[in-house]
């Protein structure tokens, strides 16, 4: 295997429209990531607790915790990263950043009853957004000055969906109505340094469908818009291939030959009654419209200057087990 | 077909099992003159707005006068609908069968301008322009967490009136903003107002000097806090904000709570949007349950994209262990290939009845439509109609 084509990345953003599993692929970059002892953080911020369901363990806390080994190399890696999760929600963010930056540990807390700390998160422009990105900035950049604090290799961030993740990134931008001058201008401005160097990367996570591919193709658009590092497109949820294209045009264009495919049921020991061939012929026939519309908006991944990776439609459903699958398969494409 | 609905006989994985839901009669629900407003609610990625869209094309196909709200609708469905221009007014869509009288109008919901005109009924021009330009109001009326929602509410609100008037139509079909949840729809009209009666608001409002000295103490420490970290600016940008605010108060809670009343009334069906997948059940089991606690009626879940059941009655099992005998002999074998993907739909499709199966087991009356997935995607009349006839089949 080559160096992965991210190495240099340490903060991994994972976007995508609703319903495509950007969190899936979240989480499988993450244990992806975790091998030859690196440490990795997997962060959420949307209040779901998707992690902690697809882990398997109780609703994450304010606070770092150890949920999973990453998945080993297969160069002999002995040991394993960890992959770390952590929930952000915007109330402990404020909390904590008021009482680092400004040590306002009492007044902190008369800012909470006074329902400050409230304002400040649904309605303040952007201070939600910053403050959650904030936090994540936080974790990357920790240093050995930082003593006791957990240090990562990499970071990755099951971001809010594509059509909002430039104005998530683009914090300084948004704050720029409400601080001109001051603390928080010049942390934004530092936070923005990190999001726009090669040091990020947006990853957007999609399926074969015109809707989301569209979506992709104009957050990326919008991405570079605004200055912020495009990273790779993650086809999720792909059909399994193993009809030849050959095939497939010939069931589109003639329907299958019923009388070989039930002589081949026969052979292969299937009692072949009329339902069952019926049935495969038109699953086939519904297979190659499928394949053939995937394969048009495939083409149009094709188009995106971004390298672009595979994941597999599981159907047996996605459960830890399915996580280090689809992890193992971004590894062999060199994600990670 | 007769027109009782007797439960269609199924083969295979799919068929009946006890307890499985009760299935949806979406026509009944179209036909009844006495449904008003349907609302389709759901998490982002399971199809609201497609399924919005087939039901109200299919209601005014069957006679109704229809209006559908639509949020954020794909570019080619909207241009099929005609609305790819934002401009907050329903207009007809072109190409509906009106031959049972009905019509179709639709519209995309643009959410600043509808608080714009909110905020212009309740004040005086002036109060109005200062409320409009202020940093704040820009921030809330265009992302503020609720806010979409809440607006969807307030222009349903203000259609069903405008229709209750001049009898311009009978049926609302609504499309809820793409939400993290499918439960911050309800809560936002209620967010926004204790918002909006919040104890900082109120601090807000309470002149600096004067009678406030009970709570003065704590509000030092808050303010100058404030000061610290923001400027003096931006607190006196929330204070003129909150201010210009506190005079259209009255007029926003009253219209919340009306909006409200009327999800609550007789006429209004909710209809919950869900994909055959656990987050997108759990999301709506929540919604079933909170639509209940709220005493909100509930029409029904609808199950989008679902794998077609396979036909016959072959096994997941024996389709690879025959698929692996044909590839043993012949390695590019057609038939091998769709063995394999036949034993993947089973597979699928056992997945898929599992969880509604659990769903149907904790809610048992909650009636149901499955809805196979199209090969391809929905963008004019004719996949609307597709899809309409498949909801009706449920």
């Amino acid at each position: 295997m080559t160096e992965a084509a991210w190495s240099q990345v340490r903060l991994h953003v994972v976007t995508g429209k609703g319903g495509t599993g950007k969190s899936t692929v979240a989480a499988a970059l993450a244990l992806a990531l975790a091998s030859h002892g690196r440490n990795v953080l997997l962060c959420e911020v949307e209040g779901r607790q998707g992690i902690a369901r697809m882990f398997d363990v109780d609703p994450l806390p304010y606070a770092e915790r150890r949920i999973a080994t990453g998945l080993p190399s297969d160069d002999g890696d002995q040991h394993a990263g960890v992959v770390h999760a952590l929930h952000i929600d915007p109330e402990s963010a404020l909390l904590e950043y008021l009482a680092m930056y400004y040590k306002l540990g009492r007044a902190g807390r008369a800012l909470d009853r006074f329902g400050v700390i409230e304002f400040a998160t649904t309605i303040a422009p952007g201070v939600r957004d910053v403050l959650l990105t904030g936090k994540v900035f936080e974790a990357v950049q920790r240093n050995s000055r930082n003593r006791g604090a957990q240090r990562y290799d990499a970071v990755v961030l099951d971001a809010p969906p594509t059509g909002r993740i430039a104005q998530f990134l683009n914090v300084s931008g948004e704050l720029a109505g409400l601080a001109k001058v001051g603390p928080i201008k010049s942390q934004s401005d530092t936070m923005m340094t990190l999001f726009r160097s090669p040091r990020t990367a947006v990853h957007l996570v999609t399926v074969l469908e015109e809707m989301p591919v569209q979506e992709t193709v104009d957050g990326i658009a919008e991405l570079h818009a605004n200055g912020l590092p495009v990273g790779g497109v993650v086809v999720n949820r792909v059909r399994p291939r193993d009809i030849a294209d050959a095939d497939l045009v010939a069931t589109r264009s003639a329907g299958l030959d019923k009388e070989a495919l039930r002589e081949d049921l026969e052979a292969a020991g299937v009692d072949a009654t009329k339902t069952l061939v019926d049935g495969l012929a038109a699953e086939a026939r519904d297979h190659a419209e499928r394949r053939a519309l995937e394969d048009a908006q495939r083409a149009v991944v094709a188009q995106i200057e971004a390298p672009s990776y595979e994941l597999p439609l599981l159907a047996g459903g996605i459960d830890l087990g399915g996580l280090y699958d689809l992890a193992a398969r971004l590894r062999e494409q060199g994600m990670a | 077909m007769a027109a009782a609905r007797p439960a269609r006989p199924r083969v295979g994985p799919l068929a009946a099992r006890p307890g499985a839901a009760p299935s949806l009669d979406v026509d009944a629900l179209l036909d009844d003159r006495t449904t008003g407003i349907i609302v389709c609610c759901g998490s982002g990625g399971v199809g609201k707005t497609t399924t919005s869209a087939a039901l109200a094309l299919r209601a005014a196909e069957r006679g109704r006068k229809v209006v559908v709200l639509t949020i954020d609708p794909a570019r080619r469905l909207a241009q099929a609908m005609g609305i790819q221009q934002l401009d907050n007014t329903p207009r007809p869509v072109t190409g509906v069968d009106a031959a049972a009288g009905g019509s179709l109008d639709a519209m995309m919901l643009d959410m600043k301008r509808t608080f714009d005109e909110v905020v212009e009924s309740q004040a005086s021009p002036e109060k109005a322009q200062q409320i409009l330009e202020n940093p704040f109001y820009i921030a809330l009326s265009s992302s503020f967490a609720g806010t979409q929602e809440y607006m969807a509410m307030e222009k349903l609100g203000q259609i069903h009136a405008d229709a209750q008037r001049d009898g311009s139509y009978d049926l609302i079909v609504v499309d809820t903003p793409p939400s993290r949840s499918a439960l911050d729809f309800l809560d936002a009209p209620e967010r926004l107002s204790s918002f909006l009666d919040g104890r900082f608001i109120r601090l807000m409002l309470t002149p600096a000097k004067g009678p406030a000295r009970l709570m003065s103490a704590g509000f030092g420490i808050v303010t100058n806090a404030l000061t610290k970290v923001l400027g003096g600016q931006v607190l006196r940008d929330v204070q003129t904000f909150v201010a210009a605010l506190d005079t259209v108060f009255g007029g926003f809670r009253a219209r919340a709570q009306k909006t409200y009343a009327l999800l609550q009334a007789d006429g209004t069906a909710f209809l919950v949007v869900a994909a055959p997948e656990p987050d997108a059940l759990r999301e709506a089991a929540y919604f079933v349950e909170r639509l209940g606690e709220d005493r909100m009626p509930l029409a029904g879940l609808v199950v989008n994209r679902a794998s077609p059941a396979p036909r016959g009655r072959l096994s997941a099992d024996e389709a690879m262990a025959a698929a692996a005998r044909l590839r043993k002999r012949n390695p590019t074998s057609l038939t091998a290939g769709l063995l394999r993907l036949h034993a993947d739909r089973v597979r699928t499709t056992e997945r898929e009845a599992t969880l509604r199966d659990r769903f149907a087991a904790a809610h048992p009356h909650v009636a149901t439509a499955v809805v196979p997935a199209l090969p391809t995607d929905v963008h004019d009349l004719k996949g609307l109609r597709r899809v309409g006839a498949l909801l009706a089949k449920g």
